[in-house]
């Protein structure tokens, strides 16, 4: 058995287990080692992806698979998860206690993740994936003082095992009347029957139901607002990054790989989602007074346009979801990472859009790159966020989905309104209330900076490399 | 004779009576984890019924990974609460309402 193609999912679940124990002996000392052993470990998982794309075939009896796509997705998991755990050691400093156990529990949800972008079988897709999630329950209410992190924890715990119980019914219904759980298996069934069979369009659209909750996708969306408030910020951060571009890789892989043939029945399904999710992202997000709320109506929002991208299918659509997913964590990790800096002069964090006023005179920096973010997030040209949304229209226009593409730039349009709502609080009314405290961590204020430059009109530099990559790990589940 | 339709029936109306459980009960939150565990309880029956009726052992292998998963989620679900309820001294689901939006 060649251990070589899991090495990185390896790495990060024996550093997990030990960190565990450093974390339960060492208590509150610990949590600076677990902290940077964690971010240690995560950039030694990344740099075994390097090098030539491996195409190790099937493993475990076709369970997974390490390709160049699910080494894509292990790519931006790992960072994002590396940056959450950044923000959360100047976070917990202030007023925490069990701050050790965060990044454990950050890299076994990154060690999920990574397992649901290589799998290739209904089983896999499972543990993966609830493995994400159950350290991602803990995470939500990780802030166990707290009312609304309490609160957060439930309601994501109550609401995420309903729609992991509706995926596991829709594989269960799938798994009978397939005869199997292999992606190929399932693909090869649904060439056979077509969509004729009862049972068969009942699988998919339970399996696709329980998926659209994890990328919150409109219909499923209602827990996404108030976990992503509730939730301690870094952990809103990583909710907003990480486990949606492992959600969304997985759904690819699922649509295009096992229900491949079946296209005509899911496309309908992820037609709706998808405008339902831009248009419902962009206008519940105006009465909205939480910063943090305003970006979760945000995320529910950009996955409408990760969706378009998917419907296109193919290579070309798949690519285009890749490209997108990359610049959205770059955008909404620098957004949250600037929300991140409201805070009184007491240390308190301050959530209100309202005490943004006047942000330009008072802090002009951050002002500037919060501006960039939101500008990039609207996806207004020369923004570097307006490319992946070219590219994902650009793919639903070729296969002849104009009506979508145009559904889809009306919605771009409405939802820009609140972005560029919020550089209008900071740009042009008079600054109220306190101004925030000044200082901050200087590797966040890098992360911040380089980010923003990211998304800034110098990202067009990116296009090539990321283009490239993006082409080639799309390319590899077809 | 009992066939493999009895079993689809039987964890139908489970499945059907753990959502319901889910958005029909407002009085208490234990209620709830209750229906999660009957939702995949249903499944189970589905995955044992098909993996008998095909004669293919995947499905047996995927009911205990199911079952494994539930005793976590079972354990993070009661410990969630068990917080909530510190800081609120009461698990009924209409006081699950500080954030409304």
């Amino acid at each position: 058995m060649n251990f070589a193609p899991i090495l990185p999912e390896l790495i990060l679940t024996i550093g997990a287990i030990v960190l565990m124990m450093v974390a339960a002996f060492m208590g509150k000392r610990g949590s600076n080692l677990c902290s940077w052993a964690s971010v240690a470990l995560l950039l030694g998982a990344v740099a075994t992806l390097g090098g030539e794309p491996q195409h190790a075939g099937a493993l475990f009896g076709g369970q997974l698979v390490a390709d160049g796509f699910s080494a894509f997705g292990k790519l931006i998991i790992y960072l994002c998860a590396a940056v959450a755990i950044v923000m959360a050691h100047n976070w917990f400093e202030r007023d925490f206690e069990h701050a050790a156990e965060y990044p454990v529990l950050i890299l076994l949800s990154a060690v999920g993740m990574s397992v649901m972008v290589s799998a290739t079988s209904l089983v896999t897709l499972y543990v993966g994936l609830e493995l994400q999630s159950l350290s991602a329950y803990v995470l939500a209410s990780y802030r166990r003082t707290d009312d609304r992190s309490a609160e957060a924890g439930l309601k994501y715990f109550v609401l995420g095992a309903l729609a992991s119980g509706i995926l596991l019914y829709g594989i269960s219904l799938l798994y009978g009347f397939t005869g199997t759980t292999q992606f190929e298996g399932v693909a090869a069934a649904f060439t056979r029957d077509g969509t004729t069979s009862i049972g068969l369009l009942f699988g998919l659209v339970f399996l696709l139901a329980g998926l659209a909750f994890k990328i919150s996708a409109v219909p499923f969306h209602m827990w996404t607002p108030d976990v992503y408030e509730g939730a301690p910020t870094p952990v809103t951060a990583f909710f907003a990054s990480a486990p949606k571009v492992a959600a969304v890789l997985l759904g690819v892989r699922v649509c295009l790989d096992a229900l491949g043939p079946a296209m005509d029945a899911w496309r309908q399904i992820m037609t709706f989602a998808a405008l339902a999710s831009i248009f419902l992202g962009a206008i519940a997000a105006y009465g909205q007074t939480n910063i943090k709320r305003l970006l979760a109506y945000s995320s529910i929002n950009n996955v409408g346009f990760a969706l378009i991208g998917l419907v296109a299918g193919g290579p070309q659509g798949a690519s285009s979801v890749l490209f997108y997913m990359a610049v959205y964590v770059v955008m909404t990790l620098g957004a949250f990472l600037c929300v991140q800096r409201m805070k009184g002069e007491d240390g308190e964090y301050i959530e209100s859009i309202d005490s943004l006023a006047g942000l330009s005179q008072t802090r002009p920096g951050l002002a500037f790159a919060l501006a960039i973010f939101m500008f990039s997030l609207a996806g207004i040209p020369p923004m570097f966020g307006f490319w992946p949304k070219l590219m994902v229209f650009n793919a639903a226009v070729t296969e002849g989905l104009i009506a979508l593409a145009v559904a889809g730039i009306l919605g771009t349009v409405i939802g820009a309104y609140y972005y560029l709502r919020i550089v209008k609080v900071m740009y042009f009314d008079a600054p109220a209330g306190q101004p925030y405290a000044r200082g901050g961590n200087a590797l966040e204020t890098a992360m911040i900076f380089l980010f923003a430059l990211i998304v800034s009109p110098l990202g067009y530099l990116l296009i090539g490399p990321l283009g490239e990559l993006t082409g080639r790990a799309a390319g590899s589940i077809f | 004779m009992i066939g493999l339709m009895h079993y689809l029936a039987v964890a139908a109306i489970l499945f059907t009576l753990g959502v319901l459980g889910i958005f029909l009960n407002r009085r208490n939150i234990i209620l709830m984890l209750m229906a999660i565990e009957l939702i995949l309880l249903a499944v189970n029956i589905n995955l044992v019924a098909f993996s008998a009726y095909l004669g293919d052992l995947t499905g047996q292998v995927f009911a205990m990974f199911v079952l494994t998963v539930a005793a976590a989620e079972a354990a993070i679900g009661l410990a969630i609460l068990v917080i909530f309820f510190r800081r609120r001294g009461s698990i009924a689901v209409d006081d699950v309402n500080r954030m409304r939006g």
